[in-house]
C-alpha cells in the first residue's frame, strides 16, 4: 500500500491540529507578559492600577478587552492558591471563573477563595476611554468610528499618536475622513496659532455638538484674533448646514406627510373627480384596506405579508365598492347631495360591521424587517416605513395614471366623465364602466389602507380621521385632475409641517383647512381646474 | 282673522302646533303635580330628554330651511348649534362663582387649572345673561354671515360648500379641543350651577327649560314657515331649482343667500344656548362633522322641504337612538346606516312624503 505513509501522516497531523483546538485556548506569544502584568494588580494601589491599564492597553492580545471590561465591572479576581488572575462568572457565594489569560474555565469556587481587585470610578473612565481606542485597530470599520467617537467626545492629547499611526493605514474612507476630523479638532489645541486656525476652519460644517462646542469656545477664548475669525467663519459654516439639514428634513417629514394624503385622496380622486360621486365610505374602504393588512398578517410571516396585502386589499376593497356602487350609488347618479347621504349611511355600516366582527378596539399590525429602521441620506436619517411609503404612494400614483391614460378602460372612463351622453352614443358601456371606475376608486383607497396600516392605528375609527383631509385634497387640486391631486397633497403636507415649528400641530391643521376654505372662495375649481364647454357642473 | 292665511292652509303645521301646545302644557303636569309612583308621572330625566329632542328640532328646522328650500347643503350647521351653546355655557360658567372646586370669584376652574391669572377678553360680559343671549345670536350669525359672505359671492355652490362647510366645523372642533383657546379644551364647559339664580337641577327650572325650548322650537317654525311664504320663500325655491335663472331674471341670489344662511345659523344657535343647561354640558365634540351630518339625516327622513318633516325626522331618529344605543347598542349604527340608505333611495321625500300627496316636489 504505497499510500499508507501520506495518509498516516496526515492523520498525525490531523490529531495535532485538533490536540491544539482541544486543548488550552490557542495560546498567543504575548500571554506571559500578559499574566506577569496581572500579577501585579495584586498589589498596586489606584496609581498603580492606572499605570498597569496603560501597560495592558499597548499588548496586543484579543483577551485584553475582556480582562479590561471584567475589572471594570469589579468581576476580575486574584486566586491565591494557584497564584493567577481569574474572571468570575455571575454572583453569589459559589461563582464560575475563568482563567483571565487563557479564557479556560475553571469551574466553581467559593468566593472566599477570591481576592476581588477593585476598580474605582477614575480607574472606570480610564478603561471605557482605552478600551474605545482599543477599537482603533479592530477589523470591523464601525467599532474603528466608534473609538473615534469618543476621541472626538473627550479629545486627549495623548490618543494623537494613536489616531495619526492609524491614519497612515486606513483604507476605508468614511474612517479616514472622521480621522481627519478628530485631528484636526486635536490641532484646536495646538500651541501655533495657524495650526489652530487652519483646524478651525477644517471643522467647519461638522455637525457634531462636541466639535460646535470646542469651535464656539475657540471662537470665544482663543488668544489669536485670527483663530477667532477662522472659529467664527467655521460656525457660521456650520450652521448654514445645520439649518440646510433642518430645512431637508422639514422637507422629508411634509413630503411624508403629503404622500399619506395623497394616497388617501387619489381613490377620492377617481370617484369624486372623474366620476363626480361624493363618496363619504371612502375612509372605510381604506379601513378595510388596514383590516386585509392585519388578517394576512395572521396568516403569514410578517416580512411576506405586505407583498401579498396588497393585490388582496385592492380586490376585497375594489369588490365592496362595485357592490356599493351597483347597490346604491347607480340609483343616485345627478344627485350629488343624496348620494354623500346614502354613502354616509354605508360608512356608518362598514364602520359598525368591522366593529362588530372584529371587536371595536385597535388592531396592531406589524411592520416587516425591511420597513424598520432608519436610512441616511447624507447627513439626513429618515425612517425607513416613511421613505418606503413615499415610494408606494409615487408607484400607485404612476400606475393609476398609466391605467386612465393608457388603457381602455381608462379611455371609457375619461369618456364618461367627459361627456356621458356623447360616450354611450359612441358604444361605451357607461353603466359597466361606472361600476369599474367605482372599483378602482375603492381599490385605490384599499391599496392606501395597507400603507396607513403601517403608519397609524388599525381600527374602527382609521376612515373617518381621513375623510376630511382627503377631500380637501382633492377639492383643492382640483377636481377631476390626478395631477392636480398630487401636487395639492405634497403642497399640503409641506405646508403642514413648515408651520408645525412656528404654530404647533393642531394650530397647522387649522391653518390649513382655513387656508383651503379661503382658497375656494378664490379658485372654486381647485388649482387646476378641468377645461371644457359645460357652462355648469 | 285671527290666524294668518299662510299659516292656516298649512295643515300638518297647526298639527304640530297643536302638538307642542299639548306637551307644553300636559309636560309640567305630568311631571310636576303627579306623585313620582303614578304610572303617568314623567321623571326629571324624561323631561330633559323631551327637552333635548326639541333642540335637535329645531336645528333640523334651520338646516331644512336652507336644504329643503334653499338647496344649500350644509354639513356645518352643528357648528353655529355648538357656537350658541358655548356662549350660554360661558354665562353658565360665570354663574358657578365661588362654588368651583377652586373656588375662584371670576375664573372658571379650567382657568384656575391652567394657572391662568385673570379672564381672556372674550368672556368679558358673559356674565351679563342678556349680552350672553345676544351672543348667542350675534356670534353663530356672524360666523355665518362672513362665512357666507364670501362663499356664495365667489359662487361656491353644491358639493364643493358642502365640503368646505364640514372643514369649517372641523377646523373649530381642532380649535376648541386647544386648551389654549381659553374654551375649556377637551372638557369643555361643565358643572353649571345655576341659571338666573334658580339651581339648574331642579325640577322646575327644567320644566322652564322644556317650555322655553317648547316656545323656541314653535317661534322658529313660525318664522322658517313665514318666510317661506313670502315672496322671499319663492326666491329661495328658484335658487334651489334653478340658481342661475334667478340670477337672470334679477334676483340678488347672493344676498338672499346670505340673509337666509345667517338666520339659519342664528336659529342653530338657540338651539344651542337652551341645549346645553339641559343636558348639563357643552364640549368639541359637538363640532365633530358627524353631528352635522346627522342633523342632515334627520332633514331627509323627515322630509325634506317641509319644515314638519324636520320636527318628525329629528325627534323620531333621536328617539330611536336613545331607546337603541340603550337596548341594542350593536344595532344602532347599521340601523341609522341602513335607514340613511333606505331613505334616499327609497323615500326621497322622506316620511311626510308618504302622508302627503304630491304637492311640493322637489
Amino acid at each position: 500500500m504505497p499510500s499508507c505513509i501520506p495518509v498516516r501522516a496526515w492523520l498525525a497531523a490531523c490529531m495535532l491540529a485538533l490536540a491544539a483546538l482541544c486543548g488550552s485556548p490557542a495560546a498567543y506569544a504575548g500571554d506571559d507578559e500578559l499574566s506577569a502584568t496581572l500579577i501585579q494588580f495584586r498589589d498596586a494601589d489606584f496609581d498603580g492600577k492606572t499605570e498597569l491599564v496603560e501597560k495592558l492597553v499597548v499588548l496586543d492580545n484579543p483577551r485584553v478587552a475582556v480582562i479590561l471590561n471584567a475589572l471594570s465591572d469589579s468581576r476580575l479576581y486574584f486566586q491565591e492558591d494557584p497564584g493567577r488572575v481569574v474572571i468570575g462568572l455571575g454572583d453569589g457565594s459559589e461563582i464560575t471563573i475563568e482563567d483571565a489569560v487563557t479564557g479556560a474555565a475553571l469551574g466553581q469556587v467559593g468566593k472566599r477563595d477570591l481576592d476581588r481587585i477593585t476598580a474605582n470610578n477614575r480607574l472606570r473612565s480610564l478603561i471605557e476611554d482605552r478600551l474605545a481606542s482599543l477599537g482603533l485597530s479592530s477589523a470591523d470599520p464601525s467599532q474603528r468610528r466608534a473609538a473615534i467617537d469618543v476621541f472626538l467626545r473627550n479629545p486627549d492629547p495623548a490618543g494623537v499618536p494613536r489616531l495619526q499611526a492609524r491614519l497612515a493605514v486606513e483604507t476605508d474612507a468614511k474612517t479616514r475622513q472622521l480621522l481627519t476630523v478628530a485631528l484636526a479638532l486635536a490641532d484646536l489645541a495646538n500651541p501655533d496659532a495657524t495650526v489652530r486656525a487652519k483646524a478651525a476652519t477644517d471643522l467647519g460644517g461638522q455637525l457634531q455638538p462636541e466639535i460646535r462646542g470646542r469651535l464656539a469656545k475657540a471662537a470665544a477664548e482663543d488668544s489669536d484674533p485670527a483663530v477667532r475669525e477662522a472659529a467664527q467663519r467655521a460656525l457660521s459654516h456650520t450652521q448654514f448646514r445645520l439649518q440646510m439639514l433642518g430645512w431637508a428634513e422639514t422637507l422629508f417629514f411634509g413630503l411624508s406627510l403629503g404622500s399619506v394624503l395623497i394616497l388617501a385622496a387619489i381613490g377620492l380622486a377617481v370617484t369624486f373627480g372623474v366620476m363626480g360621486v361624493i363618496n363619504m365610505a371612502h375612509g372605510e374602504l381604506m379601513m378595510l384596506g388596514a383590516y386585509t393588512t392585519w388578517l394576512v398578517q395572521q396568516w403569514l410571516p410578517v416580512n411576506w405579508s405586505l407583498p401579498v396585502a396588497v393585490p388582496l386589499a385592492f380586490l376585497v376593497t375594489a369588490l365592496v365598492g362595485i357592490a356599493i356602487e351597483r347597490g346604491v350609488i347607480r340609483f343616485l347618479y345627478g344627485r350629488p347631495l343624496e348620494t354623500l347621504l346614502a354613502t354616509f349611511g354605508i360608512s356608518l355600516i362598514l364602520q359598525q360591521a368591522v366593529r362588530t366582527i372584529f371587536s371595536p378596539l385597535n388592531r396592531s399590525v406589524s411592520a416587516p424587517d425591511w420597513m424598520s429602521g432608519t436610512f441616511a441620506i447624507g447627513p439626513l436619517e429618515v425612517t425607513m416605513n416613511r421613505l418606503v411609503i413615499l415610494g408606494f404612494c409615487i408607484a400607485v400614483f404612476a400606475l393609476l395614471w398609466l391605467a386612465l391614460q393608457r388603457t381602455r378602460l381608462g379611455l371609457e372612463v375619461r369618456a364618461v366623465s367627459q361627456n356621458r351622453a356623447m360616450a354611450r352614443a359612441m358604444g361605451v358601456p357607461s353603466a359597466r364602466v361606472d361600476a369599474l371606475t367605482f372599483g378602482l376608486g375603492s381599490g385605490v383607497a384599499g391599496v392606501a389602507g395597507v400603507a396607513l396600516s403601517q403608519l397609524t392605528n388599525v381600527g374602527p375609527n382609521l376612515g373617518q380621521s381621513y375623510i376630511v383631509d382627503s377631500f380637501m385634497v382633492v377639492v383643492f387640486g382640483g377636481v377631476g385632475n390626478l395631477w392636480g391631486t398630487l401636487v395639492a397633497g405634497l403642497s399640503l403636507g409641506v405646508a403642514n409641517k413648515v408651520l408645525e415649528p412656528w404654530t404647533g400641530a393642531v394650530l397647522a391643521k387649522i391653518v390649513v383647512l382655513v387656508f383651503l376654505i379661503l382658497f375656494i372662495q378664490k379658485r372654486p375649481r381647485g388649482l387646476f381646474p378641468q377645461r371644457g364647454r359645460a357652462a355648469e357642473v | 282673522m285671527l290666524i294668518p292665511r299662510w299659516l292656516l292652509s298649512d295643515r300638518a303645521g297647526l298639527v304640530l302646533l297643536a302638538v307642542l301646545a299639548i306637551l307644553g302644557i300636559g309636560v309640567p303636569i305630568l311631571s310636576l303635580w303627579t306623585p313620582p309612583d303614578h304610572p303617568l308621572h314623567l321623571s326629571a330625566y324624561t323631561v330633559t330628554l323631551l327637552g333635548k329632542y326639541l333642540c335637535y328640532a329645531l336645528l333640523a328646522v334651520a338646516v331644512d330651511l336652507v336644504w329643503g328650500y334653499m338647496g344649500i347643503l350644509s354639513l356645518g350647521h352643528a357648528a353655529f348649534f355648538a357656537l350658541g351653546g358655548y356662549c350660554f355655557g360661558m354665562y353658565l360658567m360665570r354663574q358657578i362663582g365661588t362654588r368651583g372646586v377652586y373656588g375662584d370669584p371670576v375664573l372658571p376652574d379650567f382657568m384656575v387649572f391652567l394657572n391662568w391669572k385673570e379672564l381672556p377678553w372674550y368672556w368679558y360680559g358673559f356674565d351679563h345673561f342678556s349680552f350672553a343671549l345676544l351672543m348667542v345670536l350675534v356670534v353663530p350669525g356672524l360666523l355665518a354671515f362672513v362665512f357666507g359672505w364670501f362663499a356664495f359671492r365667489s359662487r361656491v355652490s353644491g358639493v364643493y360648500l358642502s365640503i368646505i362647510t364640514q372643514a369649517l366645523t372641523y377646523a373649530l372642533m381642532l380649535a376648541f379641543f386647544r386648551n389654549e383657546m381659553g374654551f375649556g379644551g377637551n372638557n369643555g364647559l361643565t358643572d353649571f350651577k345655576d341659571v338666573l339664580g334658580y339651581p339648574i337641577h331642579d325640577d322646575g327650572t327644567r320644566i322652564v327649560l322644556f317650555i322655553l325650548s317648547i316656545l323656541a322650537l314653535a317661534g322658529g317654525y313660525l318664522l322658517c314657515r313665514w318666510l317661506v311664504s313670502t315672496r322671499m320663500g319663492r326666491v329661495l325655491v328658484a335658487i334651489r331649482d334653478a340658481e342661475d335663472r334667478a340670477r337672470f331674471l334679477g334676483y340678488r341670489v347672493e344676498q338672499v343667500k346670505v340673509l337666509v344662511f345667517t338666520l339659519s345659523a342664528m336659529l342653530a344657535g338657540i338651539a344651542g344656548a337652551l341645549y346645553v343647561p339641559q343636558v348639563g354640558i357643552i364640549n368639541p365634540g359637538e363640532f365633530a362633522p358627524i353631528n352635522s351630518i346627522e342633523a342632515v339625516i334627520w332633514v331627509a327622513v323627515g322630509g325634506r322641504g317641509t319644515l314638519v318633516g324636520a320636527v318628525v325626522g329629528a325627534v323620531l331618529i333621536n328617539y330611536a337612538k336613545s331607546w337603541l344605543t340603550g337596548a341594542l347598542p350593536e344595532v344602532w349604527l347599521f340601523a341609522l346606516g341602513g335607514l340613511f340608505v333606505a331613505v334616499t333611495l327609497l323615500l326621497p321625500r322622506g316620511l311626510i312624503g308618504l302622508l302627503r300627496p304630491r304637492e311640493t316636489t322637489t
